[in-house]
C-alpha cells in the first residue's frame, strides 16, 4: 500500500537517527557509569563513581553551585528580556517594531566564543573599561572586573538571552491589545495588567523560554571558563577534567549522567509547575 | 503603557532609557572587538596606536594576518566543510521528520515526537559525551569481534558532524513543522485528485510550499554547526573545528588577530542573518 | 431628561488625515444612542476619544456636565465592550466580572454580591465558575456587558459586539441587548456599521460619514425623511436615478432615460440642477390607481426574487436597460406575475425625493 509506504519511507530515518545518536549513547554512557577498574586494573560492575561523587564534596559543592546559577541565570534573564520584549511587540510603533527585533536578534548569531571575547576585552585588567576608568581619574591602579562569579552570571545572561525573548515576543504578538485595553478600562493599575493579564497570558511563552535558557547555561562550558576564570566551578568543566585531563571515562560518563538527570528534573519541575507540557513548549 | 494608552512623561523617559540601555549591552562588546581588530597595536586593547589593516594582510615574523594565518585558515575550513554536511543532512532528516509527525500516523507517534524533542534539553556536552562513548564502544566491538577498524567511530571530522546533527535536525524538524502545520491539505488533495502520485504531490506542491522555511532552517543549521562549541568540543580529533581553534587561542592569550577573525564573523553572520531574516519574512507572510 | 453625554465640535486628525470632523450630539440620559455609518468614517475613533483611549485636538467631552478632557480611560465614568469583547481567557466568568470591582478594592463579599446579582441580570446566574472558552458566542457577550455594567458607568460605550457573531444570533442579540438596555436604564453608546442593529435598539441614530455627523435623528424618521443623499443611499433600499430639474413649481425631474416625474426636493434645488432623484422599492405600486399625484411607467419584469416577506421584482424600466427594483408583497395578488410580464407601475409623488 503507498501510504504504509510513505509512513515508512519517513519513519526509517528518524528511527536511525534516534535510536542510534540518541537513545543508545545515552545507554551506553549509563552502562560505562557503572563501571570501573578494580584493583587489578580490570573493568567491573560498580557504583563508585557515584560514591565519588557523594563522598567529594568539591564534586557536589561544584554541582549544586551549577543548578542555583542556572536558575538564577534564568531568571535574571527573563527579568532583563521581558521590558524589551514588551516594548517591541506593545509600545514601539509598529513601524519601527521590525527593526527593533531584527536589531535584537542578528547579535545572537555570531558565535558565543566571539561575544565572551568581547566582554574579556571590556572587562579585563587591561581592558576598555579600566582604560577609560584611570583616565577620567576615577582609579588609580587597574580592576580585574573579570574572572569572579558576577561577571560569569552577566556572561551567561548575555549569552542566553535570545532564546528567552523570541518566545517572549511570539506570546506577546499573540496577545490581544484589547485584553491590555479592557483592563485598563476597568480601572486596573499596570502593574496588576503585568501580572494579571500580560504574564498569564504569555506563561508558555515563559516556559518554553526557561526551559531552553536553563538547560544551555546549564551546559555551558565556554562562558563560565572564559569568563569565571580559574575557580569557576562550573560543572561541565568537572566532566570535561575526568574526560580529557584525567582521561577518567568512567567517573565522567557518571558526572554527565547526573547533569542529565538534574536537567530532567528541574525542567519537568518547571513544566509541572506551570501546567505545560514538553511538546507544547518547544513547538 | 501600550501604544493605545496614555502614559505619564517620566515612566516613558524611564522606558525608553532602559531600552537604550540594554542595547548597549547588547552591541558594545562586538563593536569594541571589531573596533580592535584595526588597531595598529600587538596587544586587544586600549589605548588606540592608530589604524592598520596588519591583522588581516600582513606576513610577517612577528604579526600574521588572518588571511596568511594556516592554522585558523585551515580551522576555518573544516567548520565551513563540517556545517555544510549538518545542514545537508538534518535538513533531510529533520524534513522527514517533520513530515513524519504532521502527516503519518502510527502508534507510538506521541512518544516518538517526545524522543525527537529531548536532544534540545540534553545538554550539549552530554550528546558529545555519549556519542563518544558509544562511538568508542562500537569501536572496540568491532575491532575485537571482526577484526575492522572503522575510521569514523574515533574522534573524527565524520563523528563531528553526527554529534552535532543529532541536535540540530530537531531545530529544522520544529522549523519545518510550523510550517507544515499551516499547510493547506486540501491542495495536496487537489493535486492526488487531478491524477499525481503521492512523491509527485510533495515534489510538486509540498516542497515548494516549504521552501522558505527549508532555507530558514538550513542557514540557521549551518550556523548552528559553524558556531557549536559543547557537543564538538569531545568529538573532534586532530582537524579542530573554528571555534575550539579560537577557544584555545583566547585562553592562553590573546592578539588582535581574533579580533580580525571576530570582524570577519561578525559581518559575514550579521549579513547572513539579515538576508535569511528578510528572505523569511516576506515569504512566509 | 438631563444629558448624559455632550460632544461639542469635536476634532481629531492623524497626521494630514481629518478622522473626526467638529462632531456636535448629546446624548439624553437612559437613552440608546447609535452612531452609524460605513468603516473609516471615524466611529471608532469618536468612540476612544469619548473612552479616553485617544485624546481630540479640539472640542469638548462633557460626561453629566463635567469635561473629561485629559482624564485617563481608567478614570473615567464610562466603560467600553471592546469589539472582540477582549474577555481574559486566562480567568473564569466570575473572575472577568469582579476584575474591576477588585480594582476598587471593594470587600469580597460585596464583590460576590454584585457579580451575582449582575449575572443573574444578564440571564447567566449560574456561570460563574465557567471558563471563558466554554461559552457561547451570546453568552460571551453578555459577560462583557455584565463585566462593564457591574462597575455602573454612567454611559456604557459599545464597539461592534454583535460584529463576530453568526447572523440568527445577531437577531436573537439585538433584541435582547435592547431589552437589557431597558431593564438596566444605563445609557448605551453603540457604534456600527450595521443599519439594522441601529434602527431597531436605538432611540436616536447619528449617521456618520468621512469624520462628520451628517444627521441626527429617530430610526424612523432617518428612514422615511433621510437628510441627504447619503443617507438615502446608506439606510435601506433604493433605487438611484441620475436626474436634471425641469421646473421647480411644481417640482419636476428628468431623468437621464428621458422620463419626466413629479418628486419632492429635500434640498433647495433650482432649475436646471443635476440632482439624484431616490426611489424606495417598497413605494412602487404595481397596478396603480389612476391619481394625479401619481408618477406611471410601465416596467417589463426580468426575475422575481422570491425572499419571503421581503420579495422584491427585479424590472427594467420599459424600452431601456436601466434596472429598477421593486416590493412584491406577498398577499397573492399578484402570483400571476412571471418573467417577460409588463406591469403598469406607479409612485407617489411624495416617495420621489430628490438631493
Amino acid at each position: 500500500m503507498a501510504g504504509r509506504l510513505t509512513l515508512y519511507i519517513f519513519l526509517a530515518p528518524v528511527l536511525l537517527w534516534l535510536f542510534l545518536l540518541i537513545v543508545l549513547p545515552h545507554i551506553d554512557l549509563f552502562f560505562i557509569s557503572l563501571q570501573a577498574e578494580n584493583d587489578m586494573g580490570d573493568m567491573v560492575w560498580s557504583l563508585s563513581n557515584y560514591e565519588a561523587f557523594f563522598t567529594e564534596k568539591i564534586y557536589w559543592l561544584t554541582f549544586l553551585r551549577t543548578a542555583v546559577y542556572a536558575i538564577l541565570t534564568t531568571i535574571l534573564t527573563f527579568l532583563i528580556t521581558f521590558p524589551i520584549a514588551f516594548y517591541i511587540t506593545k509600545v514601539v510603533s509598529l513601524r519601527v517594531s521590525g527593526f527593533f527585533t531584527i536589531l535584537l536578534l542578528v547579535p545572537f548569531w555570531v558565535s558565543e566564543l566571539v561575544r565572551i571575547y568581547g566582554w574579556m576585552i571590556l572587562l579585563r585588567e587591561s581592558g576598555v573599561f579600566n582604560h577609560y576608568l584611570m583616565q577620567l581619574g576615577l582609579i588609580d591602579k587597574p580592576i580585574e572586573m573579570l574572572y569572579n562569579d558576577i561577571s560569569m552570571i552577566m556572561g551567561l545572561v548575555y549569552t542566553s538571552m535570545l532564546f528567552m525573548v523570541v518566545p517572549l515576543i511570539s506570546s506577546l504578538e499573540g496577545l490581544d491589545d484589547g485584553l491590555i485595553e479592557a483592563a485598563y478600562d476597568l480601572g486596573a493599575s499596570k502593574i496588576v495588567i503585568i501580572w494579571k493579564i500580560v504574564i498569564p497570558y504569555i506563561m508558555p511563552g515563559i516556559t518554553s523560554g526557561s526551559i531552553v535558557v536553563f538547560m544551555l547555561t546549564l551546559g555551558n562550558y565556554l562562558t563560565p571558563n572564559l569568563m569565571g576564570g580559574k575557580n569557576s566551578l562550573w560543572f561541565t568543566e568537572q566532566i570535561y577534567n575526568q574526560f580529557i585531563a584525567s582521561f577518567n571515562w568512567n567517573q565522567g560518563a557518571a558526572f554527565g549522567f547526573l547533569l542529565l538527570i538534574l536537567s530532567t528534573l528541574i525542567i519537568w519541575i518547571g513544566l509541572k509547575v506551570t501546567r505545560q507540557n514538553l511538546s507544547r513548549a518547544l513547538s | 503603557m501600550i501604544r493605545s494608552l496614555p502614559t505619564g512623561r517620566f515612566y516613558r523617559f524611564g522606558y525608553t532609557a532602559y531600552v537604550s540601555l540594554f542595547y548597549l549591552f547588547l552591541f558594545s562588546p562586538l563593536v569594541i572587538t571589531c573596533i580592535l581588530a584595526f588597531n595598529d597595536s600587538n596587544f586587544p586593547g586600549l589605548p588606540w596606536e592608530g589604524f592598520t589593516l596588519d591583522w588581516f594582510f600582513a606576513d610577517e615574523e612577528h604579526r600574521t594576518g588572518i588571511f596568511h594565518d594556516d592554522r585558523n585558515l585551515n580551522a576555518t575550513w573544516i567548520s565551513l566543510q563540517t556545517a555544510v554536511a549538518v545542514a545537508f543532512l538534518s535538513l533531510i532528516i529533520g524534513t522527514m521528520a517533520a513530515f513524519l509527525f504532521e502527516q503519518e500516523q502510527f502508534r507510538f507517534k506521541q512518544a516518538l515526537f517526545f524522543l525527537a524533542l529531548t536532544p534540545l534539553v540534553i545538554p550539549g556536552v552530554i550528546l558529545g559525551i555519549s556519542l563518544l562513548l558509544a562511538s568508542n564502544s562500537a569501536g572496540l566491538f568491532f575491532e575485537n569481534n571482526l577484526g575492522i577498524d572503522f575510521e569514523i567511530l574515533r574522534p573524527s571530522f565524520g563523528l563531528v558532524v553526527l554529534g552535532q546533527m543529532s541536535f540540530i535536525s530537531t531545530f529544522v524538524m520544529l522549523v519545518v513543522s510550523a510550517r507544515l502545520k499551516k499547510f493547506d491539505t486540501s491542495l495536496e488533495d487537489a493535486a492526488l485528485n487531478l491524477g499525481a502520485t503521492r512523491p509527485q504531490v510533495i515534489r510538486y506542491i509540498t516542497i515548494p510550499y516549504l521552501k522558505p522555511a527549508l532555507i530558514g532552517a538550513g542557514s540557521v543549521a549551518f550556523l548552528m554547526s559553524f558556531e557549536n562549541f559543547n557537543t564538538t568540543l569531545f568529538l573532534v580529533g586532530s582537524d579542530t573545528t573554528l571555534p575550539i581553534s579560537l577557544y584555545l587561542q583566547v585562553r592562553d592569550g590573546s592578539t588582535p588577530l581574533i579580533n580580525a577573525i571576530s570582524f570577519v564573523l561578525i559581518i559575514s553572520t550579521s549579513v547572513l542573518a539579515l538576508v535569511n531574516l528578510l528572505v523569511s519574512q516576506k515569504k512566509i507572510d | 431628561m438631563p444629558n448624559d453625554l455632550e460632544v461639542e465640535n469635536l476634532v481629531r486628525n492623524f497626521a494630514a488625515f481629518r478622522a473626526v470632523d467638529n462632531v456636535n450630539f448629546e446624548v439624553e440620559q437612559g437613552s440608546f444612542f447609535s452612531i452609524l455609518g460605513p468603516s473609516g468614517c471615524g466611529k471608532t475613533t469618536l468612540l476612544r476619544m469619548i473612552a479616553g483611549f485617544l485624546e481630540p485636538n479640539s472640542g469638548d467631552i462633557r460626561i453629566r456636565n463635567e469635561s473629561v478632557l485629559g482624564v485617563p480611560p481608567n478614570l473615567r465614568p464610562v466603560n467600553l465592550i471592546f469589539q472582540h469583547l477582549s474577555l481574559f481567557p486566562m480567568m473564569d466568568v466570575k473572575e472577568n466580572i469582579s476584575f474591576g470591582l477588585k480594582r476598587r478594592k471593594i470587600a469580597q463579599p460585596e464583590v460576590d454580591k454584585k457579580v451575582n446579582s449582575i449575572l443573574q441580570r444578564v440571564g447567566l446566574p449560574d456561570y460563574g465558575t465557567k471558563k471563558i472558552n466554554q461559552l457561547s458566542g451570546g453568552q460571551k457577550q453578555r459577560v462583557a456587558i455584565a463585566r462593564a455594567l457591574v462597575l455602573e458607568p454612567s454611559i456604557l460605550l459599545l464597539d461592534e459586539p454583535l460584529g463576530a457573531l453568526d447572523l440568527k444570533l445577531r437577531e436573537q442579540m439585538k433584541i435582547e441587548l435592547k431589552k437589557l438596555q431597558q431593564d438596566v436604564g444605563t445609557t448605551f453608546v453603540y457604534i456600527t456599521h450595521d443599519q439594522s442593529e441601529a434602527l431597531v435598539m436605538s432611540d436616536q441614530v447619528a449617521v456618520m460619514n468621512k469624520g462628520a455627523f451628517e444627521q441626527i435623528d429617530t430610526p424612523k424618521n432617518l428612514y422615511t425623511h433621510p437628510g441627504t443623499g447619503f443617507i438615502a443611499s446608506f439606510i435601506g433600499e433604493n433605487n438611484e436615478f441620475d436626474a436634471q430639474v425641469t421646473s421647480t413649481d411644481p417640482f419636476k425631474v428628468k431623468l437621464d432615460l428621458g422620463h419626466e416625474y413629479f418628486a419632492r426636493a429635500m434640498t433647495p434645488l433650482a432649475e436646471g440642477a443635476n440632482c439624484k432623484l431616490y426611489i424606495r422599492p417598497e413605494s412602487i405600486v404595481i397596478n396603480p390607481p389612476t391619481d394625479e399625484k401619481i408618477n406611471t411607467f410601465k416596467v417589463v419584469v426580468k426575475n422575481v426574487l422570491f425572499d419571503g416577506a421581503n420579495t422584491k421584482l427585479l424590472a427594467l424600466i420599459e424600452n431601456t436597460s436601466r434596472e429598477i427594483m421593486t416590493a412584491l408583497p406577498q398577499d397573492k395578488r399578484f402570483d400571476y406575475i412571471k418573467p417577460g410580464d409588463k406591469l403598469d407601475v406607479g409612485v407617489f409623488i411624495d416617495a420621489c425625493t430628490c438631493y
